[in-house]
C-alpha cells in the first residue's frame, strides 16, 4: 500500500479544521485510509504519513486526499471536470507513427492552461507522477508520464519510434546532447533511472516524442528532454502519456488532470488534444472526461448492508463518495449513477455498495448474523491421522518442533550424503540460499533444530509431523505434498533403540503389529510392519533399517527408514553427538 | 527417583566427626547450651547444618544469636600472656635497681622500651636519675594485662566504653559471631532413630510403616522432572482455533498442497496479472516443474472433501442434483472477467496472459484452496462453511516480524442473504473465543473481496487498537465465473496463526516461534493454551 506524505497544516487548512491526532485518526479509520505517522516535533513543516488503499489512485497526492475527505465530510461538492477548447477551435495535434507498435503503442495526452504553481504544488505534481509510476504503472513498464512547458514547444507533435542511434537530445537536467545509446549507458549510473532501462534497452526502436521543430519532448519511459522541462514559472502544461496497457493509459491521464486542473486559470478545465493514430484505431481526442454512467440496484445495496434505505438516501450516501446518482425513471429498484473519472477502482456494483456502506459507516451497520446454513463439522482425514501420531509421539516423551518447509539444496541432499534424485520442487527467485527448494525430507529441519539447541540438555528427543513436497508429473500442479513423520534422538549414545522403540509405539497405536514370521508375511494375510536392514548413505552401515508396511491382502510397501546417522552427516550439520533418526510416510495409513 | 527399598539409616555426618552426636551428648548434660561455649572451635556452617538436621526431626530446637565479640590482636595476646610494655619496663628496672636508659632495649624488647618507658613514668612506677632509670613503686598492678585477660575469656570488656581506647591501641578488634542457643525439642532423643525415605510395598506388607520413622520431606524443593514430551506452542494454538471452527460446523479444507498455479492462487481470485503481489519480490515462483496443467479437478482434494461432506449431505435440504463442473468454461470466464469484463463487471481491461495462469507458485495464501472448494461448491450450490490453518509462503526479507513462511488461518462461509453486519457479528463471536471482546472494522482494499474490512481489536495490555485480521465478502468477479448463484454470498476472513500467538505469549521475534531457531526449552515449558482464559 502506498504511503503519502502531506503537509499537516496545509491539509488541516484545506479540511477547515485543526484536528487532534485522535480525531484525524478516527476520520481516516472511517474512510478506510490509515494515519501511519505524524512527524510533528521531528520535522518542519510537520508531515502526516497516510496509507492509501492500493486501488485509490485518486488519493496518491495532497490534492486528492483533501478533495476526497472534503467531499466525504460534505464540505465540498465533487468537482465537475470539463473540456475547454481553444478559442480558435484548433486543437493541438499529435500523430502516432505505426513504428511505435514495436515498443510502446498507446499514446494519450492533455493540456492544462494557466496553471499557477508554487513550490508545494510543483512538488506534489512531481510526486504524484512518481507514485503513479511506482504503483499503477508498475515501475513505468505499463505507463509512463512526461510533463512539459508547452510554451517552449510548437505543435503539432509526433510520437515515433526510432533506432536509438538516430535519437539525440539533452535529457532532463543535462546540458549535453547525447544519442539514446549513450544515454542508456549514462543512466546506468543513475540509481533512480537505471531500473527503467531494461523496459526498452533491447528493442530495435525507442519511443520518442517530437514537436514540429523536431525538438524532443521525451523518450518514454526513460526521460524527458531538458528543453521542455516545467518550472515554477510554467503556465501551460502539456502532459504526454505512453503505455502498453490501454486502460491504465487513460486512468493515468484522468488522475493527473483531475488532481491538477484545480490550479488552472479556469479551475477544473482541461484542454483536449487530437490524437491521430489510424493504424491501431486509436485516433481520438483526449482526455475523455465524461463520467461512466451505470446503474446500481438499491435492493442489492440494502440487502448486503442489512438496511432499508430509500433510493434518495442511498444517493445522498453515494454523493459523499464522489458519485452522482439519482433514482432511475425506468425502474423502482435501480439508481442511475455517474462514476467520476477519478474512481477507476469502481468495477462492479459491489464497489458502489461498499461506498454506500463506508458512507453509512461500517461500524454503524446493524450486526446480525442471519445464517441459515447447517452443515456438519469435519476434520481433514490426513490431519486426523497426523494428530494421532503427534499425540502419541508427545506422550512417548518426544518434543514437537516446527522447522521451515523451504531449505537449501545442500541441506536436503549433499548434507544428508544423498545424490539429487530430481524429486524436489525448485524455487525460481529466492532471496537467500536458505530457500532453494521445498524439502523432500523432514530430516534437515530436525537436524537444524538440534544444531540451534546444542546448549539444551541431552538427550534431545524431537519430532515433526508435516508435509514434504515432491514433483509429480501426473497432477495439475505437477507436484504434491506427502505427510511425513520424523523423529531424531541426539545424545551421548546413539539412541538407535529409542527411535526404534518410538516406531514400535506409533505402529502399535496405528493398529499395525510387528510381523516377524516369514510365512505370514508371504501369505500377505496380515496387516503389519516389519523392518529390514538396508544400505543407505545417510546412515551408518549396519545400523539402518527400512520400514515396510503390509496391508492385508496387499504386498508390502516401503514407507520409511530409521538408523544411526552417518558421522559425515553429523559433521555437515555441526552436531558433535551421535544422532538416530526415523522418518516415514504416513499416507499409507489413510 | 524411587524411594530406596526398606528402612535405611540416614547418614548424618560427613567425614570422621559426627557433630550431631556431639550436640545430642552436650544437650543431655547441658540443656540449654550456647554453641560458642560448647563448640568454640567448630565452624559455624557445620554447626548450623547439624542443628538443622536435628531440628527438622524436632529433636532439638534452637535460637540464632547474632552478636559482636571482641578478640585480641596478636599484640594484645602477647600482653595478656607476658604483661604490658610498662610492666616489663618496671620489672626490668626493679630487677636491676638502677638501669641505664641505653641498656633498657637490651633488657626488654625495643618496642616495649619505647612505649613502656613513657607509660611507666605516667603511672609513677619509675623515674629518671641522670642517664638511668630507678624504680619508685615496690609493687604494681598491670591493669592492661588484666583487662585483656578478661577480654580473652569473655570476648567483651567489663565496661563497653573501654573498647574504643583499646581498638585505637590495636590491641583488640571486633568480630561478628553467629551462635546458637540449643535446647531439647519435642521429639528429643539421645540418638537419631533409624529413618526411612519412602513408603514401600514391603513396609505395607510387613506393617513396619506403622512404626517407621519417615525422613522429613523437603517441601521447599520441586518435584521430580517428568521428562515429558511436548507439543509445539503454535500447534497448540492451532488446535484451539480448529476446535472453534469445528464448534461452528466448519469443514477443514484440503490444504496439503504447497505448490499451486497462478490461476488458482491469483487469476481465479480476480487478482490482476500486474498486481504487485505477483511480483518476483513478493511471491516465490517455481522453476522446476516448469508450469502447471490446465485447471481441473484435484482427485486428492475431492476424495477428502467427499469423505468430509458426507455427513452434511444428510442435512441438506437441496434436492438439486450435482451438476458436472466445466473447468474449461470456468477458466475462460475467469479470463473474460479480467480482460473484457463480465458478470456485471467492467473488468480490469488488460491483455490477459495465459502463460501467467500456468506459472507455478508457492501458494501465497490458503485462499487458493478456498477458491478450489468454492468452485467445487458450484456443482451443488448450498450453504457451506470451510476453514483451514496451514503454511503459506512469501518472498519476504526475513526480520523480527517477517518470515518467508507462516500459517494462515482462513474461514469461509457461503450462505444466502448474508449481510456485511452479519460478518461483523460472526467475527465478534469468533474473536470473543480468543478473549477479544471489542471489535472495530475499517474499510480496506483487497482484490478479491468487496467490501473488505480490516478487523481491529482493543488490546488492553498494549492499550491500543491492533489489527487482528482481514475479512470481507468475496467479489462477484470471483464467485460468478465459478457458476455460483448470485444470491449465494460468501464471507471470507483470515489472520495469521503467528501474530495472535506472539501477542499472547509476548514473543517479539517470529523466529523464536517458527523454524529451527526456536528454543526447545520454550516448547517444553510453554503452558497449555486457553485462548478464552488468559
Amino acid at each position: 500500500m502506498p504511503t503519502i506524505s502531506v503537509d499537516k497544516h496545509a491539509l488541516y487548512k484545506a479540511l477547515g479544521k485543526e484536528y487532534t491526532r485522535d480525531e484525524f485518526d478516527e476520520l481516516c479509520f472511517e474512510f478506510g485510509i490509515e494515519l501511519d505517522d505524524d512527524t510533528t516535533g521531528q520535522e518542519e513543516p510537520p508531515q502526516l504519513k497516510i496509507e492509501i488503499p492500493a486501488n485509490r489512485y485518486d488519493m496518491l497526492c495532497f490534492e486528492g486526499i483533501a478533495m476526497n475527505l472534503n467531499v466525504f465530510l460534505g464540505r465540498q461538492a465533487m468537482p465537475q471536470y470539463r473540456l475547454s477548447r481553444p478559442k480558435d477551435g484548433k486543437l493541438l495535434e499529435v500523430t502516432v507513427k505505426p513504428e511505435t507498435q514495436q515498443v510502446r503503442q498507446y499514446f494519450s495526452c492533455a493540456i492544462l492552461r494557466g496553471v499557477k504553481f508554487d513550490e508545494a504544488r510543483y512538488q506534489s505534481f512531481i510526486s504524484l507522477q512518481d507514485k503513479l509510476h511506482q504503483n499503477l504503472a508498475r515501475q513505468r513498464s505499463l505507463v509512463a508520464i512526461g510533463t512539459h512547458d508547452l510554451d517552449t514547444l510548437k505543435g503539432p507533435f509526433t510520437y515515433e519510434a526510432l533506432p536509438p542511434e538516430q535519437i539525440k537530445f539533452a535529457p532532463l537536467n543535462q546540458t549535453k546532447e547525447m544519442n539514446a545509446k549513450e544515454m542508456m549507458e549514462f543512466f546506468e549510473k543513475d540509481l533512480q533511472l537505471r531500473k527503467y532501462l531494461p523496459i526498452i534497452r533491447d528493442k530495435p526502436v525507442y519511443p520518442i516524442i517530437y514537436d514540429a521543430n523536431r525538438t524532443v519532448l521525451s523518450m518514454p519511459p526513460i526521460i524527458n528532454s531538458n528543453h521542455s522541462k516545467i518550472t515554477l514559472k510554467t503556465r501551460d502544461v502539456f502532459i504526454d502519456i505512453t503505455a502498453t496497457d490501454k486502460t491504465k493509459l487513460e486512468i493515468v491521464n484522468h488522475i493527473l488532470v483531475a488532481m491538477f486542473s484545480m490550479y488552472c486559470a479556469e479551475p477544473f478545465t482541461i484542454e483536449p488534444v487530437k490524437i491521430i493514430s489510424p493504424h491501431n484505431n486509436e485516433s481520438r481526442e483526449t482526455p475523455d472526461l465524461s463520467p461512466r454512467a451505470t446503474t446500481v440496484s438499491s435492493s442489492f445495496i440494502n440487502s448486503i448492508c442489512g438496511l432499508t434505505l430509500s433510493r434518495d438516501e442511498i444517493s445522498a450516501l453515494l454523493t459523499k463518495m464522489c458519485h452522482s446518482s439519482r433514482p432511475s425513471k425506468t425502474s423502482d429498484d435501480l439508481l442511475d449513477i455517474d462514476i467520476p473519472i477519478t474512481r477507476a477502482d469502481v468495477l462492479h456494483q459491489a464497489d458502489i455498495m461498499e461506498d454506500a456502506a463506508i458512507a453509512y459507516g461500517f461500524n454503524n451497520l446493524p450486526r446480525h448474523f442471519p445464517s441459515v446454513s447447517h452443515g456438519v463439522a469435519a476434520a481433514l482425514p490426513i490431519n486426523k491421522l497426523a494428530d494421532i501420531v503427534r499425540l502419541e509421539a508427545a506422550m512417548a516423551g518426544w518434543t514437537e518442533v516446527m522447522p521451515l518447509i523451504l531449505c537449501s539444496h545442500d541441506e536436503n541432499y549433499a548434507w544428508l550424503n544423498k545424490a539429487d534424485d530430481n524429486k524436489a520442487v525448485r524455487l525460481q527467485n529466492p532471496k537467500t540460499a536458505e530457500y532453494q527448494i521445498v524439502r523432500t525430507s523432514l530430516l534437515p529441519g530436525l537436524l537444524k533444530t538440534i544444531r540451534e539447541n546444542r546448549k539444551h540438555a541431552v538427550p534431545m528427543k524431537i519430532f515433526e509431523v508435516s508435509d514434504i513436497g515432491v514433483k509429480d508429473e501426473k497432477l495439475e500442479r505437477r507436484s504434491r505434498n506427502v505427510r511425513h513423520f520424523a523423529a531424531a534422538w541426539y545424545g551421548k549414545s546413539s539412541g538407535f533403540e529409542q527411535v526404534h522403540g518410538l516406531l514400535d509405539r506409533v505402529m502399535l497405536m496405528l493398529r499395525s503389529a510387528v510381523i516377524t514370521r516369514d510365512d505370514e508375511l508371504k501369505k500377505g494375510e496380515m496387516t503389519g510392519y516389519f523392518i529390514e536392514e538396508v544400505e543407505d548413505s545417510t546412515y551408518l552401515a549396519g545400523h539402518v533399517a527400512a520400514i515396510y508396511l503390509q496391508l492385508k491382502g496387499q504386498s508390502a510397501v516401503k514407507i520409511g527408514i530409521f538408523g544411526i546417522l552417518h558421522p559425515k552427516v553429523l559433521k555437515h550439520f555441526d552436531l558433535p553427538f551421535p544422532t538416530s533418526t526415523l522418518e516415514l510416510n504416513l499416507e499409507n495409513f489413510m | 527417583m524411587p524411594g530406596q527399598r526398606g528402612p535405611v539409616p540416614v547418614p548424618l555426618h560427613n567425614g570422621s566427626r559426627d557433630l550431631t552426636l556431639d550436640i545430642l551428648e552436650a544437650l543431655e548434660e547441658n540443656d540449654p547450651f550456647q554453641t560458642q561455649s560448647q563448640f568454640p572451635e567448630t565452624p559455624q556452617a557445620e554447626i548450623k547444618a547439624a542443628l538443622d538436621r536435628l531440628a527438622s526431626r524436632s529433636m532439638v530446637e534452637y535460637d540464632t544469636q547474632d552478636r559482636e565479640i571482641v578478640v585480641l590482636t596478636a599484640e594484645g595476646q602477647q600482653i595478656a600472656d607476658e604483661g604490658s610494655h610498662e610492666y616489663k619496663v618496671w620489672k626490668a628496672v626493679k630487677a636491676s635497681g638502677k638501669l641505664s636508659i641505653k641498656e633498657l632495649p637490651q633488657k626488654v624488647a625495643a618496642e616495649s622500651a619505647k612505649v613502656g618507658q613513657g607509660n611507666a613514668f605516667k603511672l609513677k612506677w619509675i623515674k629518671k636519675d641522670g642517664d638511668s632509670l630507678v624504680p619508685i613503686a615496690d609493687s604494681v598492678q598491670d591493669v592492661t594485662r588484666e583487662l585483656l585477660e578478661h577480654v580473652a575469656t569473655n570476648a567483651a570488656f567489663p565496661d563497653p566504653k573501654q573498647l574504643k581506647d583499646y581498638q585505637k591501641r590495636k590491641l583488640v578488634a571486633t568480630q561478628k559471631q553467629i551462635a546458637y542457643k540449643v535446647r531439647k525439642g519435642p521429639r528429643w532423643a539421645k540418638e537419631i532413630p533409624v529413618e526411612v525415605t519412602d513408603l514401600t510395598a514391603e513396609m505395607l506388607e510387613d506393617g513396619s510403616w506403622q512404626t517407621a520413622n519417615f525422613k522429613p520431606y523437603n517441601f521447599k524443593a520441586l518435584g521430580a522432572n517428568q521428562n515429558s514430551g511436548a507439543l509445539h506452542p503454535l500447534n497448540k494454538v492451532r488446535e484451539e482455533f480448529r476446535k472453534i471452527f469445528f464448534n461452528w460446523d466448519f469443514i477443514e479444507m484440503p490444504t496439503a498442497r504447497f505448490v499451486d498455479s497462478g490461476f488458482w492462487n491469483f487469476d481465479a481470485l480476480f487478482v490482476p496479472q500486474q498486481h504487485p503481489a505477483r511480483d518476483l519480490q513478493d511471491t516465490f515462483y517455481v522453476s522446476d516443474p516448469p508450469s502447471s496443467g490446465p485447471p481441473g479437478p484435484d482427485p486428492i482434494a475431492d476424495a477428502a472433501l467427499d469423505e468430509m461432506e458426507a455427513d452434511s449431505a444428510t442435512f441438506s435440504t437441496s434436492t438439486s442434483k450435482s451438476s458436472k463442473l466445466d473447468y474449461a468454461k470456468y477458466a475462460s470466464d475467469v479470463r473474460a472477467v479480467h480482460e473484457t469484463g463480465a458478470f456485471g463487471s467492467i473488468g480490469y481491461r488488460y491483455p490477459y496472459n495465459e502463460a501467467e495462469t500456468t506459472r507455478l507458485v508457492l501458494r501465497t495464501h490458503t485462499t487458493a484452496v478456498s477458491t478450489y472448494c468454492l468452485h467445487r461448491l458450484a456443482a451443488n450450490p448450498r450453504p457451506a462453511r470451510y476453514f483451514s490453518i496451514d503454511r503459506v509462503f512469501r518472498n519476504e526479507t526475513v526480520d523480527a516480524t517477517h518470515l518467508a513462511e507462516f500459517h494462515q488461518i482462513e474461514g469461509v462461509i457461503a450462505d444466502y442473504g448474508l449481510t456485511l453486519g452479519g460478518l461483523m457479528d460472526f467475527l465478534a463471536s469468533f474473536f470473543k473465543k480468543l478473549g477479544i471482546t471489542n471489535l472495530r472494522f475499517k474499510p480496506a482494499y483487497n482484490p478479491y473481496t468487496e467490501p473488505s474490512m480490516e478487523v481491529f481489536g482493543f488490546h488492553a495490555g498494549l492499550d491500543k487498537w491492533v489489527e487482528i485480521g482481514n475479512s470481507g465478502m468475496f467479489r462477484p468477479e470471483m464467485l460468478l465465473p465459478m457458476g455460483l448463484p448470485e444470491d449465494l454470498r460468501v464471507y471470507g476472513f483470515g489472520l495469521s496463526l503467528e501474530r495472535p500467538t506472539m501477542i499472547k505469549y509476548g514473543v517479539s521475534n517470529i523466529r523464536e516461534l517458527l523454524g529451527h531457531k526456536v528454543d526447545l526449552g520454550f516448547i517444553e515449558s510453554n503452558a497449555a493454551v486457553r485462548l478464552d482464559k488468559d
